[in-house]
């Protein structure tokens, strides 16, 4: 599926300017989206990237013939199923070590005292972002067991993404379309589990996560 | 498949506090992680390396860049600390920036300077 984009807006000059736009960036990306999604209703999608940009028929169907082995096997990798977006957030304070455990001793100065106090605080974050990230992957593993193939998102930007807390698992499962419920309720089961996690389902995806074009051959 | 009419509409979250009002049908960040090649370049004919550029100033930077990065040293989790992170992602940016300029610097290629020539050698596009 091609459109037309006028250079002037998709040369690579304006690109790149409009590309730090981010109300220009969200309403181009979410059209992308939305092709993409209504094509998806019609029939199995191979999505590529936004922006990806030919100059002309020419050039598309030569990048269709020379991906021609790679996007039949892209189609029957992802054929019947479906990309599910998984991200779990966790209070901090929820895992933090109990009040006790190891308390900060004295120091002879208030200056000492501070950076004491300073440094078993940042100790304990880390205690808590281990503990919190055992947690995302035994919930990780628990719905790989459920899917054909997983990729993993960095945690996003919170204020992007407007969160509070931390974002310790962001996934994308590629669930067969027969497995959708158990995965669903796989992920209603995990969150009702652990309480001290927020597990936030997205989908259904077209197969944004699954569909990358190898890494990039040697130019001939 | 029949998933046209609700393809990603509903984002389920348990026990989180309530949504922003406007919610749109699916979260931006949640789209762009998509739809945006991982930060390298758009593929195509058209190629830009999204690292290169201030995109949206910082915010997808640190999105695709610095997280990546922070958590090759075990230290992503002061992203998400708001008592932390804005600090810690000022450094980053001004590293980040100051870097480019050394580079710019180093390589002699200063635009301002010589402004025709660097026109000059372009085709004219």
């Amino acid at each position: 599926m091609v459109g037309s984009v006028p250079l002037a807006d998709f040369g690579e000059e304006p690109l790149r300017a409009h590309l730090e736009d981010l109300p220009w960036l969200e309403r181009a990306a979410r059209a992308h989206h939305r092709v993409i999604g209504r094509a998806a209703g019609y029939g199995q999608v191979i999505p590529l990237r936004f922006a990806t940009i030919y100059h002309d028929d020419g050039r598309v169907r030569t990048m269709l013939q020379e991906r021609r082995d790679d996007l039949t096997a892209t189609l029957a990798r992802v054929a019947g199923r479906t990309e599910w977006g998984v991200k779990a957030y966790v209070d901090p304070r929820a895992f933090l070590p109990d009040p006790g455990e190891e308390g900060p001793s004295g120091g002879d100065t208030p200056g000492t005292a501070y950076l004491l106090r300073r440094r078993a605080q940042r100790d304990d974050k880390e205690t808590a972002h281990l503990r919190a990230t055992e947690r995302a992957e035994e919930i990780h593993t628990a719905l790989t067991a459920l899917a054909a193939a997983t990729a993993a998102h960095p945690p996003q930007d919170a204020r992007l993404a407007a969160y509070e807390g931390w974002m310790v698992l962001n996934n994308s499962y590629l669930v067969p379309d027969d497995r959708t419920e158990e995965f669903t309720a796989s992920v209603t089961g995990l969150g009702e589990r652990y309480p001290d996690v927020d597990l936030e389902l997205s989908g259904p995806w077209p197969p944004y996560s699954f569909t990358a074009p190898p890494e990039r051959e040697e130019a001939p | 498949m029949s998933q046209g009419a609700d393809w990603n509409v509903p984002s389920r979250r348990m026990g989180a506090p309530p949504e922003p009002a406007r919610r749109e049908s699916a979260s931006l960040a949640d789209i762009l992680e998509r739809v945006l090649d991982k930060g390298i370049v758009i593929a195509g004919d058209i190629q830009i390396n999204l690292l290169d550029i201030e995109l949206l100033t910082i915010k997808i930077r640190l999105l695709i860049a610095s997280v990546d990065r922070a958590k090759e040293m075990g230290i992503d989790w002061w992203e998400h600390d708001p008592t932390l992170s804005s600090g810690a992602r000022d450094v980053l940016d001004e590293n980040e920036r100051l870097r480019r300029r050394v580079g710019e610097l180093e390589s002699g290629r200063d635009a301002e300077r010589e402004p025709e020539r660097e026109r000059g050698g372009e085709d004219g596009s």
